[in-house]
């Protein structure tokens, strides 16, 4: 048997040419699940059944002379709030437990419709509410690079399956950095598109207008592979941009020679851990060498980002998850009365920090409080997408630390949800503004994991930010390669 | 506790409740709120079909049921309708949004309501009501429809009932919500603005407007408040008004109701009330174990709604003649007044392009209205030719047809499309010469002296009833060929010689 | 302008979104929430009387569908997922709501 490629671009040639079988490419990644699994656990669910079938089906295709698509017989894996037709959607919360979606999300449709294999539904942080996965109802995720710590999250099990080499490429959502930070502490790409770039139809809501679908991979290449397959207009979607999905991998190797690339003090003093801030002005000088211009710039308005955030994204979750009320989906704790019936069921379905933050949603909107906390939130926002629209006047790109820290222990800030929340402080803003996003890893910090670092770019531009990330990745020093 | 509570007829806007026992003065103050289900072909914000009476849980997909995940897609003819329906009411049509209001029921799939709360998309019209009066519209704005619970075991209602069914056929079905403001006054007026209301609704084509499919439905806001206080007093809304009936003594209940408390010193408190039918009264809504905070915020997952100028001006020049327009075009051709009820009922009953045709042909006014009024609430009176219309009208002024006659030959013109004069001939109608009606006549008196000498004592109540009677008589013994006028004026010299 | 979060306010949003708390919960989220509250007090205390609200990112306006039929959902495939039907309706516990 042939050696298995790593990236999705190597897999999909090679399945396309017929060099190698779906099935083989499945397998192997099965036997990785199996050999890692049960110490990392990203999956709430491996298809290994679903995927098998998957697999020979495109095989048969290639067999008959058909193209199955850029991701022919690649292994996918989805985070488990993306709905999949008869195939258990829980958003890692019991109040979920064993629903089975009537339909797939237009992502998932669009992965299947490219010949991709999906292998697992991923653990998160329940409904994507965390930043380390430990709030999962079914046990938290594991990183692969050091089981003592957290893998980030919200979607810390799709960072794990690329991180453990599960699948090569997997799909997660950011609601305000739940791609990029676990992407950052497990050492991988994760990229935020710009909201609307890619159909949120099927993905169960967290806070619906901050969260957006993007990809997760090993190279900056594979995630340029996977955001076109999945970006375009859906018609489902009334918040879908419509235009066509951007050219990616075309326009890699342009460089950065001539882009004005700002690093955001803000983001580069206090509460960032300083082998982070190195490590990202490492990354700069690496810019730099490319031939891009860098400078400092000032975004004043995203002081008040992350207060901005806990008071949008809290009220809008207060209401999208309303419906988990026992009736017509999902878990029901009975009870004499519908009410009663509604109120054991979520008091017995939901976890500590969906409580929380549906709670601190429901106060930010009730009335009396409204104008100070939501109204002012929604002003907010306002203001910081006047600050970015100032910066990208004089840059095109802005650099940041993905995460103030590398991956932290487990039990280290469950205590205090503030501290956690306080993760989230580089990767908010973009949410707030529907500005995209990408981590690259960029070597370690002095603890020996993982460093991400993140690049900023203004609505729709992508193709820049992708130039920009795969010089960093180039420039990248290796993981092994000590903090000095 | 009871008061003698006498109403007033209606005169003019004024309808007053007068307590015997103050002698105080008390005026109705209502405003009305309309929900009607938009007739488009699908749903608010999916594809699924909007359909009155289909199996359970037939007509529902991920986003009406509001499954974990999928999102609402605004349907474009809702937009049409409901504008066509806030320009038909004069409203300007304004850049909206979309908010959510929560709160947990379980005919509610997302336990919140989609609806446009502080940017509807009509505001500030009115409409114009047939006795007319002007009735402000404060906002018509767009809204979903929720499931439909069934109540079982128990009494088969909400209270006491064991548990219940719940059918999501309907939910999200498109609504608009017209919020009138308080500016009628009597139970008939409000009869008649929703009567207006569903004129233009079916006009429009925006509703079938069919209260007991319960595609439209009506909550009243019921005040009362002395004559002449400027200020208006607390209102209580009343809902589970079920029929015209229903909301004309829902009406009437409410404000003897609030005007007994007042008379007694106790205040009003605003709250929602249920009109009971079978016991004729309203009652207080079950208290909500939960305050009351509905949470509005723009709902995230639809973008705001801006329709254009050219959008807007397209539909002003499809808008049909609206009723009110109607009535004025009928009353000026016809030489009466716009609120006389022979207008009103032909704009009503859709006739008012055959009594403009027939007046166009010569026809009298007054009289061609009369008898679309009295004589045509019947089947195929639409495809009456408008010329045979005007030359029935004739034959009557010239004294060549009675009244009953000219009845008689206009329902053979309706079923056999003949011209009048061809009728009456075949039916040997001509009028009596009147000295054959006045011996007729002096023959039903002598026949009849009990009730000769009580038409003579009559009071005027009395009077109306016995004249009825012999003119009854005259009619049936010369069989419907005398005329009207000429036994009433007969009968009525004889009283006089006689008293 | 802003408040400190109490115990009260907690029960009531609590009992807004349906959540039953001890008596110890209680306690534990007024405390944690409040830390969030306090740390919003920088925004709550901000005079933006002349900066328009964003409630949304994208500038889109008018994104409408034709009024066409679209294949729903199966029936029984709805039902399935319900955790109690009677008559192929949702079957709930009694509602004490406001209507008759």
């Amino acid at each position: 048997m042939a050696s298995i490629p790593t990236t999705a671009i190597e897999i999909a040639a090679a399945v396309r040419s017929g060099e190698l079988s779906a099935r083989e490419v499945l397998e192997s990644h099965l036997d990785a699940i199996e050999a890692r699994e049960p110490e990392i656990n990203a999956f709430n669910l491996v298809l290994a059944d679903e995927a098998r079938a998957a697999a020979t089906a495109i095989d048969e295709r290639v067999a008959a002379g058909e193209d199955p698509g850029v991701l022919a017989g690649v292994p996918l894996a989805l985070k488990d709030n993306l709905c999949t037709h008869g195939i258990p959607t829980t958003c890692s919360s019991r109040i979920l437990e064993g629903w089975r979606p009537p339909y797939d999300a237009t992502v998932v449709q669009r992965v299947a419709a490219a010949g991709a294999i999906a292998i697992g539904k991923t653990n998160l942080d329940e409904f994507a509410m965390g930043s380390s996965t430990e709030n999962s109802a079914f046990g938290p995720t594991r990183n692969p690079r050091d089981l003592s710590r957290v893998p980030g999250g919200s979607s810390g099990g799709s960072a794990a399956a690329v991180a453990a080499g599960f699948a090569p490429i997997s799909l997660g959502s950011d609601t305000g950095g739940s791609i990029r930070q676990p992407a950052a502490l497990c050492g991988v790409v994760g990229v935020k598109p710009t909201y609307g770039m890619v159909s949120r139809y099927g993905l169960v809501a967290f806070a619906s207008s901050l969260d957006q679908i993007g990809p997760f991979s090993t190279t900056v290449a594979d995630s340029a592979l996977l955001l076109e397959a999945i970006a375009g207009h859906d018609p489902r979607d009334s918040t879908s941009i419509n235009a066509a999905a951007p050219s990616l991998l075309d326009v890699l190797d342009q460089g950065v020679a001539g882009l004005r690339i700002g690093l955001v003090t803000e983001l580069m003093g206090e509460g960032i851990a300083p082998d982070v801030a190195a490590r990202v002005r490492q990354a700069a000088e690496a810019l730099a060498a490319a031939g891009a211009e860098i400078g400092e710039v000032s975004i004043p308005a995203l002081s008040y980002g992350l207060s901005a955030y806990y008071l949008i994204a809290p009220a809008e979750a207060s209401s999208n998850l309303a419906r988990y009320d026992g009736v017509r989906y999902g878990m029901r704790v009975d009870a004499a009365t519908t009410a009663e019936m509604n109120t054991k069921t979520r008091t017995a379905g939901f976890g500590d920090e969906v409580k929380r933050r549906i709670m601190l949603g429901t106060y930010a909107l009730s009335a009396g409080y409204y104008d100070a906390y939501y109204g002012k939130a929604l002003k907010v926002r306002t203001l910081i997408m006047r600050d970015f629209e100032t910066a990208y006047k004089d840059f095109d790109l802005l650099l940041t630390p993905t995460s103030p820290t590398t991956a932290f222990r487990f039990g280290e800030k469950t205590s205090d949800p503030l501290s956690m929340y306080l993760n989230d402080i580089c990767t908010i803003p973009t949410n707030l503004a529907g500005h995209p996003a990408m981590s690259v890893p960029f070597g370690a910090g002095s603890d020996g994991m993982p460093v991400g670092v993140q690049l900023m770019a203004p609505a729709l531009a992508e193709p820049t930010m992708f130039r920009a990330a795969a010089v960093l990745e180039d420039a990248a020093p290796p993981l092994e390669e000590a903090f000095q | 506790m009871t008061l003698n509570l006498t109403h007033e007829p209606i005169e003019g806007e004024h309808f007053t409740i007068t307590s015997e026992n103050t002698g105080d003065v008390w005026e109705i103050v209502v405003g009305l709120e309309v929900h009607c289900e938009l007739a488009t072909v699908t749903k608010l914000f999916c594809g699924c079909p909007n359909m009155f009476g289909d199996e359970p849980n037939t007509n529902v997909c991920p986003v009406c049921l509001g499954l974990p995940g999928s999102l609402p897609v605004l349907n474009h003819q809702v937009v049409e309708l409901a504008m066509r329906l806030g320009r038909a009411l004069h409203c300007s049509v304004e850049p909206s949004v979309f908010a959510r209001k929560n709160y947990f029921y379980p005919d509610m799939p997302k336990d919140y309501q989609v609806s446009q709360f502080d940017r509807p998309i009509n505001v500030d019209g009115w409409l114009d009501l047939p006795d007319g009066t002007r009735v402000g519209i404060e906002r018509a704005h767009i809204e979903e429809d929720t499931g439909k619970n069934t109540h079982a075991g128990g009494s088969g209602r909400i209270h006491g009932a064991d548990y219940s069914l719940v059918d999501y056929n309907r939910a999200g079905v498109p609504l608009v919500e017209i919020v009138g403001r308080p500016h009628i006054r009597h139970p008939e007026q409000a009869k008649m603005y929703i009567d207006e209301l569903r004129a233009i609704l079916l006009a429009t084509g925006a509703s079938d407007a069919k209260m007991e499919e319960g595609s439209l439905r009506v909550d009243a806001n019921v005040s009362v408040r002395r004559v002449g206080d400027p200020e208006l007093g607390k209102r209580c809304e009343i809902k589970n008004l079920n029929s015209l009936r229903s909301l004309g003594r829902a009406i009437d209940y409410e404000a003897r109701r609030q005007v007994d408390l007042l008379e007694e010193g106790i205040a009003i408190r605003q709250e929602t009330r249920h009109w009971d039918e079978g016991a004729g009264r309203t009652r207080p809504g079950r208290s909500k174990e939960e305050a009351e905070d509905y949470r509005y915020f723009q709902e995230p997952d639809l973008v705001p709604l801006e329709p254009s100028a050219e959008w807007i001006a397209a539909i002003d020049a499809a808008l049909p003649v609206l009723p009110a327009q109607r009535r004025a075009i009928l009353a000026e051709a016809a030489g009466v007044g716009a609120t006389e009820s022979g207008v009103v009922m032909a704009v009503q009953r859709g006739l008012d392009g055959l009594a403009l045709a027939a007046i166009d042909q010569g026809g009298e006014g007054r009289r061609v209205l009369t008898h679309v009024e009295h004589n045509l609430a019947v089947d195929g009176a639409g495809s009456l030719d408008p010329k045979h219309l005007a030359e029935l009208v004739g034959l009557e002024l010239a004294g060549q047809l009675t009244a009953t006659q000219a009845k008689t030959v206009l329902a053979e013109m309706v079923s056999s499309g003949s011209s009048p004069a061809a009728i009456a001939t075949e039916l040997g109608f001509e009028a009596m010469d009147s000295s054959e009606l006045e011996a007729m006549i002096d023959a039903i008196i002598a026949e009849s002296p009990d009730e000769w000498s009580s038409f003579r004592d009559a009071d005027e109540k009395r009077h109306a009833k016995l004249q009825g009677f012999f003119v009854g008589k005259v009619m049936k013994v010369s069989k419907g060929q005398a005329d009207g006028k000429a036994v009433t004026a007969i009968l009525e010299s004889r009283r006089n010689a006689s008293s | 302008m802003s408040a400190h979060l109490t115990r009260d306010d907690v029960a009531k949003v609590a009992l807004l979104a349906r959540l039953e708390l001890t008596d110890a919960e209680l306690d534990t989220y007024t405390g944690q929430l409040a830390a969030v509250i306090d740390h919003a007090a920088d925004v709550a205390a901000l005079d933006l009387a002349d900066i328009p609200p964003t409630a949304h990112p994208l500038p889109l306006v008018n994104v409408l569908r034709d009024d066409v039929i679209r294949p729903g959902a199966n029936r029984d495939e709805v039902l399935s997922q319900a955790p109690s039907v009677e008559d192929r309706r949702f079957r709930v516990p009694a509602i004490l709501g406001e209507e008759p």
